[in-house]
């Protein structure tokens, strides 16, 4: 059960079916599980969501239900670069709304979108903790901090540079 | 495993060895490594240090990272202890910051004054940060060279779980991360059943503008498995969860560090420190969903599930995770409880007031000199923590009011400045003490809008379970959303303040129940400034953008065309050399023009 | 258990110590009103209707979850109360679909009795939040989430009653919807279409698939021979939707407004029923005796069947190879009717009331066409039939009793009390004891199997042989039996299970009764009691009794178990995949 899956995925459905395995006996196992396959795959489409179910033992439905209702979890795969501006109250006083519409008006995408070309995410995050640097940014796994419209634009020219995409290609 | 006496030796060998205690052999370099010391660049300043100490032979120095000291905006932060001296602050150190320091300070022991800054702690006390920007986190031995793991080797020896619990109960503590619940009763509560219990931390921290957990977490993880571990001892529990946001990344990597150091020392797992007592801990990531900070809702995740908040009773210390009794408390509650135990419930109560004891630790943000983390007894008053610790509003402005609470909290006038900062007072003046976000806010926020901010959040992250709060928060959403987009009426006011008032009533949760706080704290002070919307339609702090029109003076344009490049929807209309202005249907107000004229010529008026 | 003593609207009250603060207000005639809560199904305290004020107590408190204790003082009707009761009112309003007029549930929804008892009025909010789509895939179940209030019953249900769990809140916040993982439809996931979800919303966002449309157009068509059968609990529920106390037993008016909605004949189920005793008590023998596969399960219950065939194929050889009623009644109108009547099959329309939903899933299965048609064209439910007496304007109180058609009318007390949990195996059991030993049993009631315990078991001692039974109400029941079998840690010869609890006399397809009354009356128990009672008042009381059953065997089918039996009567099944398959996903 829950191994019938296409070759070109079976690498990582047999990590994750590991990954299920280490945790089937913990208690409240299910969150856990799903951190690490997203980790393992991006996302959690449905035939992840499905493998999760009948390792765990739990209804389909109920994993389900679970990923959409924590915003870490998402069911669709990110892009290369996922920028998330911090809409938290520090950042928000100090003209984060600003930042992120620049973002998003430079990527040409709507917040909580992935560019076409799968290059970009732009989502608005949370408090990050970071308020002392306010209004900032993370690429990755990188933060920026204390940003200006212009600032940000500079960064986010950088990024399109490398991967060789001009501002207004895509327009 | 390590005994007392073992734990006594690693205390002396490791104040000596890492240059730790006053009478130090050697230099000390501390380098601020918490998130927003590395957001800042503290990586490559640590890097070069290191990499001086080991190439130029810089003998006898030693360099540790650290937590953050609380002056997040003056980081990257590097401290230099030098044998004899008093310690030297830098701010705002970069790679060429650092090797003038290497060169000159460490190397010829001349200080860079021009990089340096007098931290000024004045009116603060340091109880739940004592360690922060002090020690390694990542090393057990630093956190026990400092009095780390004293405290349950204390429990452990010399008092009984009833004793202990009555210490707590007498130092008055109270829960840091919202209501203020006395912890030693809470604690009380779930000793009196026998079977599996758990203890639980709150690390969850999701008020949009407070991170003091995130800088605990980061710059002192052992003094909360120690206070968890205390707290097991204290009601009968061997197992403990700490529940964290998965948004911070650095916290978790010095927990799981942190952890595993405290397993492998025999500070948590079986027999601990030789006696009979077992203790462990394990740590489960929060996915995005702010209402995990509720107790229940946060239980309700460990066990796998939507984080939905459950009715209470039964309370968590009757009938908690996984349906056991269950304490839970949060990261800087935790943090107290070590030096309580060492200096005496006495010791702690003596500080604060009658009804608020010991310190609490704010982030003060937003429009403010000084943005960073404070720890202030309490009963200090609003005005030393504006105008004294955080040195007065930013660009001169005129401070105009503080947010606390968070989304359950609401905003404190300034006509209030000289509230001494209590449960109560807060909670009397509309607002409360919740996690310790302290928002200043100026004359250029609108409160109209920063009230829709908070709606919005608590909006997105009701969890849908109870009418009150899925349907009624968004209902007020959309009435301020139709106040600040200048379609209000009057009659919205009453509909909003009769939301209000059910949802505080009848929703299920705390987050419920608080959140129309925000909106019924600013009618309550800023009445005038809705009524400017709905009648007079203008937005006084210029923020809404419906009341606001650009308008280029046509005096001081000089035709550069530079506005026109920059505008995103071609609403600039003229050619170069030609008169400039902006076509209002096509403008969308987004402000970009006024930053790219280089003669300021481009203004946002009220219609 | 210790008891305690509260003070309500100032009248004291002393109940057991597990009571709830709602509970015990019913003790003193106050109904605080409710809408999430569910008697010992939903008790979340979510929908915040039945919050009441304690005295000393900081906050509101949801009563349906608030357990009494000594000395506590509760106010169940003060201004705030009201005023926050009407409010949240107004606000779930404010999102549902108000189209009360035109939806199934007017006059039966909880929603609109709490609307007009708190005299809401104009609601401010003139535009819904959200639009939720309709999902009408499934052949039982149609799922409007616009009028979704999400009190999360039906989750409750299907998850911890039934064990399924294919419907879950997803998303949050305002954007909380209860559906199926993915947004699938409940035909494109492991729905057992028990419609156990419907018999617990309070409003009108769960219906059954409305099927009356095709049986009045056949009704209509002068061509066509319509031909309707009842399923044993029919009788003892229809009279609810016409105001009668539940549990009437309304056998003879149910026949006549049959025949005056215009079939041309009204056959019983219950004859099937006998027919099934025959064919499953015949094939139990046969495998105790020949050693076949044992325990042997019953297969009557439609949503059961397709329980298995999801959640335990492993367990398939163990079902009887037997049609349910339904279908073996619908397999001999369009072949032994059909002949004896000198029909032409494909002129037959059959329609079936039962109350079920699955039943409408079930007809459509493709293996069920023995008749070379597929044998029974429309399922109703009891609930459908209501409503077309209803639209006929047949005044069904006052109508005279009526018979059945001959000759699939005839039955027996045994085939009655199929529609009571335990009812089956008790029919069975007493045919089977007489046929086994080939005496007339002293006794014919089975007591062990009677009543609303979740698993029942009894050790009947049949001749020489200890017959071990059991029998499982309630899919969520079955799976804990299946399982302590499949463990090793049970053994039986003979096992009943009927997917609803309670049997089908609540099924998904009955009557629909409000909360507040299923916190009083527990309809399996009356309207099962209904069933038991009517059996004694039979002639005959065991299936292999039934002259017209005697009849079919002598002149058409042989013996039961015979080559022409399996032909018509019995069927199989097959294993259905718990998720969509992975491996066309890429």
């Amino acid at each position: 059960m829950g191994t019938s899956v296409c070759n070109c995925k079976s690498e990582k459905f047999k990590q994750l079916e590991l990954i299920i395995a280490e945790h089937k006996d913990q208690p409240g196992s299910l969150i856990p599980v799903m951190h690490e396959a997203q980790e393992l795959f991006g996302y959690l489409p449905l035939e992840v969501q499905t493998v999760i179910a009948e390792g765990l033992d739990v209804p389909l439905a109920d994993v389900y239900g679970v990923a959409t209702f924590y915003s870490k979890f998402t069911l669709q795969a990110k892009g290369q670069y996922q920028i998330n501006v911090c809409l938290g109250t520090a950042c928000y006083v100090k003209g984060a709304q600003l930042i992120i519409e620049k973002v998003a008006d430079m990527l040409k995408i709507k917040v909580g979108e992935t560019s076409q070309d799968g290059l970009f995410s732009l989502d608005a995050t949370r408090c990050i903790g970071a308020c002392g640097l306010a209004p900032v940014m993370t690429v990755n796994e990188k933060v920026y901090g204390q940003l200006t419209v212009d600032k940000v634009e500079k960064i986010m020219k950088e990024y399109l540079d490398t991967v060789g995409r001009d501002k207004n290609a895509n327009a | 495993m390590l005994t007392l006496k073992q734990l006594d030796e690693i205390r002396e060998k490791t104040l000596t060895a890492a240059n730790l205690d006053n009478n130090r052999k050697g230099t000390r370099i501390v380098v601020g490594m918490a998130t927003c010391g590395l957001a800042a660049g503290a990586q490559p300043v640590y890097d070069l240090f290191q990499e001086a100490i080991d190439k130029k032979g810089l003998g006898g120095v030693t360099i540790a990272q650290s937590g953050c000291i609380g002056t997040c905006s003056l980081e990257p932060i590097v401290d230099v202890y030098v044998p004899g001296k008093e310690k030297i602050t830098y701010i705002q150190v970069n790679p060429e910051k650092a090797q003038r320091i290497i060169d000159e300070h460490l190397a010829k022991n001349q200080v860079v004054s021009e990089f340096t800054k007098d931290l000024d702690f004045t009116g603060q006390e340091r109880i739940a940060l004592r360690n922060c920007g002090i020690i390694n986190p990542e090393d057990i031995n630093e956190y026990i060279a400092l009095d780390g793991y004293k405290a349950i080797a204390k429990v452990l020896n010399e008092m009984t779980p009833a004793e202990l619990i009555n210490e707590i109960k007498k130092s008055g503590l109270r829960g840091r991360g919202g209501a203020g619940f006395p912890t030693g009763m809470k604690w009380q509560f779930a000793s009196t059943s026998t079977g599996q219990k758990y203890v639980c931390c709150n690390a969850d921290e999701g008020d949009p503008g407070a991170y003091m957990d995130r800088s605990v977490l980061e710059g002192d993880p052992h003094s909360v498995l120690e206070a968890m571990a205390i707290a097991g001892y204290a009601i009968g529990a061997n197992q403990g969860y700490i529940y964290v946001r998965a948004e911070y990344p650095v916290a978790i990597k010095r927990l799981d560090i942190a952890i595993a150091q405290a397993r492998e020392a025999g500070l948590l797992g079986k027999n601990i420190l030789g006696t009979d007592f077992e203790f462990d801990i394990e740590l489960r990531l929060g996915a995005g969903a702010f209402v995990c900070g509720e107790e229940t809702a946060l239980m309700t995740s460990i066990e796998g599930k939507r984080g939905e908040p459950r009715p209470r009773p039964p309370f968590p210390a009757i009938k908690g995770l996984f349906a056991k009794p269950t304490i839970l408390n949060n990261v800087e509650t935790w943090a107290n409880i070590p030096p309580i135990i060492l200096k005496g419930a006495d010791w702690f109560a003596g500080i604060g007031t009658e009804r608020s004891k010991g310190t609490k630790v704010f982030a003060l943000v937003g429009k403010i000199n000084n943005i960073g983390l404070i720890e202030v007894p309490m009963g200090t008053t609003m005005r030393t923590v504006i105008e004294k610790i955080g040195g007065g509003i930013a660009n001169g402005k005129k401070f105009k009011a503080a947010q606390t609470g968070g989304p359950s909290g609401g905003c404190i006038p300034a006509e209030k400045i000289d509230t001494p900062i209590e449960y109560e007072t807060l909670i009397e003046l509309g607002s409360m003490m919740g996690s310790g976000g302290m928002i200043v806010m100026d004359e250029d926020n609108c409160i109209v809008d920063v009230a829709r901010f908070f709606l919005e959040f608590t909006v997105d992250e009701s969890c849908g379970k109870c009418p009150p709060c899925r349907i009624g928060t968004k209902r007020m959403l959309q009435l301020l959303e139709k106040i600040c987009n200048n379609e209000g009426e009057e009659s919205d006011i009453e509909v909003l303040e009769n939301l209000a008032k059910t949802i505080k009533a009848g929703a299920l949760c705390a987050l419920g129940q608080t959140a129309p706080n925000p909106v019924l704290s600013t009618l309550r002070y800023f009445r005038h400034e809705y009524d400017a919307h709905i009648k007079e339609k203008k937005c006084p702090a210029g923020v809404c953008k419906a009341f606001m029109k650009y308008v280029i003076d046509k005096d001081k344009c000089t035709k550069c065309h530079i506005c026109a490049k920059s505008c995103p929807t071609n609403a600039i209309i003229g050619n170069p050399k030609e008169t400039h202005y902006i076509d209002p249907e096509l403008c969308i107000k987004c402000g970009l023009c006024i930053t790219k004229c280089p003669k300021k010529a481009i203004e946002k008026t009220n219609n | 258990m210790k008891q305690v003593t509260l003070t309500i609207d100032g009248r004291s009250v002393t109940v057991p110590e597990d009571y709830t603060v709602l509970l015990a207000a019913k003790e003193l005639n106050i109904n605080i009103p409710t809408l999430c809560y569910l008697k010992d199904i939903n008790q979340i305290g979510a929908c915040r209707m039945c919050l009441v004020e304690i005295k000393g107590g900081r906050a509101l408190q949801a009563s349906c979850v608030l357990p009494v204790s000594e000395g506590m003082e509760v106010k169940t009707n003060t201004p705030v109360l009201r005023e926050t009761r009407k409010t949240i009112l107004e606000l779930i309003l404010s999102d549902h679909k108000r189209e009360c007029t035109t939806c199934v549930r007017s006059n039966n929804c909880e929603l609109q009795n709490l609307s007009s008892q708190f005299g809401v009025g104009d609601i401010y909010f003139k535009t819904r939040l959200s639009d939720a789509k309709i999902d009408d895939l499934s052949l039982s179940i149609v799922r409007d989430q616009s009028k979704c209030i999400l009190c999360r019953r039906c989750v409750a249900v299907c998850h911890d009653v039934q064990g399924v769990g294919v419907i879950q809140a997803t998303k949050r916040g305002f954007h909380t919807r209860i559906e199926p993982a993915f947004g699938m439809s409940l035909n494109e996931v492991s729905c057992i279409n028990c419609g156990q979800c419907i018999q617990a919303c309070p409003v009108g966002a769960l219906k059954e698939k409305d099927d009356t449309e095709k049986v009045w157009e056949a009704l209509a068509n002068p061509e066509m021979h319509v031909v309707v059968q009842t399923a044993p609990a029919i009788r003892v529920a229809l009279g609810e939707e016409f105001g009668m106390q539940a549990g009437s037993i309304v056998t003879g008016k149910m026949a006549g407004a049959l025949r005056r909605l215009g079939f041309d004949k009204v056959f019983d189920t219950d004859f099937s029923a006998d027919l099934t005793i025959m064919e499953e008590g015949t094939e139990l023998i046969g495998r105790i005796k020949n050693g076949g596969k044992l325990p042997m399960i019953t297969s009557c219950s439609s949503g059961w069947i397709k329980f298995l065939e999801f959640y335990y194929p492993d367990f398939i050889d163990n079902l009887s190879t037997c049609k349910s009623p339904q279908q073996m009644m619908g397999a001999v109108i369009k072949t032994y009717y059909a002949q004896k009547a000198g029909v032409d099959p494909s002129k037959i329309f059959s329609v079936s009331v039962m109350p079920c939903t699955a039943k409408k899933f079930e007809c459509q299965r493709p293996e069920m066409n023995a008749s070379g048609y597929q044998d029974v064209d429309v399922a109703l439910t009891t609930r459908e039939l209501a409503h077309m007496i209803k639209q006929a304007g047949i005044n069904f109180v006052n109508l005279e009793d009526e018979a059945f058609d001959s000759p699939l009318g005839e039955s027996t007390g045994a085939a009655l009390i199929f529609g009571a949990t335990g009812g089956t195996m008790e029919a069975a059991l007493r045919t089977v004891a007489e046929v086994l030993t080939g005496k007339e049993a002293q006794s014919i009631e089975y007591q062990a199997v009677r009543g609303l315990e979740g698993i029942k078991e009894a050790t009947v001692k049949i001749g020489d042989l200890e017959v071990k039974a059991a029998v499982a109400h309630g899919t969520g029941n079955a799976r804990k039996l299946l399982d302590k079998i499949r463990a090793g840690e049970a053994n039986y010869h003979f096992i009943e299970v009927m997917a609803c609890s309670g049997g089908c006399a609540t099924g998904g397809g009955q009557p629909i009764r409000t909360s507040t009354e299923k916190m009083t009356i527990d309809f399996r128990d009356v309207r099962g009691q209904a069933l038991y009672k009517a059996d004694t008042q039979f002639k005959q009381r065991k299936s292999h009794e039934n002259p017209e059953i005697k009849k079919i065997y002598d002149d058409f089918l042989g013996a039961p178990n015979s080559h022409k039996s399996h032909e018509l009567l019995h069927t199989n099944y097959h294993k259905r995949d718990l998720y969509p398959s992975n491996e066309d996903k890429c």
